[in-house]
């Protein structure tokens, strides 16, 4: 064994934006890979969990796959990280909360002008959408939140340094925003 | 000539005039109390609870407790913050906070005060009402979606303005802001952009339209320093936020 920590990040219901931020943390990445190695991740590609210490999840859950890949998350890392607005709160997917799934998908992809009336998508390889988009905590138990739209990534860093040297993440005032 | 008589806040003491009420003696100190619905320029409403304090052992509204000599008050203690942090959560659950995309973020004292509170995620479930917004008068638009009920946007209508264009609505859960009028638009009322109660709203309900972004995210009002810096002595909460 190495003696890293072991690190698997995902984006669920998300847009990579807070994954973008994380990379905004530049060459600070090679001094966080002194100390951790990644599993899962779209750094690695790698396509299913494996046991971690720790586990970054980015977006909220809108579909079946979306709780699925939670779950194998909550079940192989020791800590569960909600990472952004979206995993945080539900974020921008969660603004379609307040109407009928139906109705949405009979209008983006059925009635709307311009549309060539194809029908809504029912492709046995398609997770099925929920009704309602949830934040991860209300799935899973989490253990800390990072939020932001995306979290700066000092932000990021600060609270990576904190997690990986046993101290409870703190933000202090311009580091923790929720937009 | 009395003495000046004192209370302690947090072990320090706080001189007041009597007839002040314990937020206004530690306003005009300098001193931060959180709050919400609390507003200098009005009367006091005791409805957020944000400013919940332990006076003498017992928790009482800061906004409405009338100073005594002597009193020992409690204010930023880990169980008062919180206390605070839960009631700002079920604020932010009940409504739909959307902060990537409100034009108040940065000036918001919901997202201040939460911020000083430390409050990393809402915790309970969401409720994500539907709450549709009111976009029918020329120069300001209504959502909903963020309304806290502090009533600011009431009194200043009714007690600023002599127009009593703003009302809550039901009760317990239910309770919610209308627009006084039979259609219950904006555009149907007297109000006006220029009105006290156009620029008083702590949240964002009640903005100007063509307005976005007019002070860049990173220069707003909370973005130098936090609410308890930001907000105390001049007491002036809403004018430089716009």
């Amino acid at each position: 064994m190495s003696g890293k920590l072991r690190v698997a990040t995902t984006s669920l219901a998300g847009c990579f934006g807070c994954h973008m931020s994380f990379l905004d943390i530049d060459e600070r990445l090679l001094t966080l890979l002194e100390v951790v190695e990644f599993d899962r991740s779209p750094i690695t590609d790698i396509k299913e969990v494996g046991q971690c210490d720790l586990g970054i999840i980015e977006g909220g859950v809108c579909n079946a796959e979306n709780v699925h890949v939670l779950r194998e998350f909550r079940k192989h890392c020791k800590t569960l990280v909600a990472m952004g607005a979206c995993a945080v709160n539900g974020g921008l997917p969660a603004q379609r909360n307040h109407l009928d799934l139906r109705d949405i998908l009979e209008e983006v992809y059925h009635t709307e002008l311009g549309l060539a009336h194809g029908g809504i998508p029912n492709d046995p390889e398609l997770p099925l959408p929920l009704n309602k988009v949830h934040p991860i905590h209300e799935v899973v138990k989490v253990d800390y939140f990072l939020p932001g739209c995306p979290p700066p990534a000092d932000a990021i860093w600060k609270f990576l340094t904190d997690l990986v040297a046993g101290r409870t993440p703190h933000l202090a005032h311009g580091l923790l925003h929720y937009d | 000539m009395s003495e000046t008589q004192t209370f302690s806040l947090d072990g320090e003491d706080v001189p007041f005039a009597p007839g002040q009420t314990v937020m206004q003696a530690a306003q005009a100190a300098g001193r931060w109390i959180p709050h919400l619905c609390w507003h200098p320029d009005f009367e006091a409403h005791g409805s957020c609870k944000l400013c919940t304090v332990r006076a003498n052992g017992r928790l009482v509204a800061a906004c409405t407790v009338a100073a005594q000599p002597g009193m020992a008050v409690e204010n930023r203690t880990p169980d008062l913050d919180g206390r605070r942090q839960t009631l700002l959560q079920m604020l932010f659950v009940e409504g739909n906070h959307f902060c990537p995309s409100c034009e108040k973020s940065g000036n918001c004292l919901l997202q201040a005060t939460a911020y000083e509170m430390g409050m990393m995620t809402p915790h309970f479930d969401m409720f994500y009402p539907d709450r549709p917004v009111d976009a029918s008068h020329p120069e300001t638009l209504l959502d909903f979606n963020r309304c806290i009920l502090c009533a600011l946007c009431v009194r200043a209508s009714r007690d600023a303005d002599g127009k009593n264009v703003f009302a809550l609505s039901g009760r317990g859960i239910r309770s919610h802001l209308i627009v006084n009028h039979e259609s219950g638009r904006l555009a149907d009322t007297d109000f006006a952009a220029t009105d006290r109660a156009a620029n008083i709203c702590p949240v964002g309900v009640i903005l100007p339209k063509r307005r976005g972004f007019a002070v860049p995210i990173g220069r707003r009002k909370y973005d130098p320093a936090p609410a308890s810096v930001v907000d105390v002595v001049p007491v002036k909460h809403e004018e430089e936020a716009r």
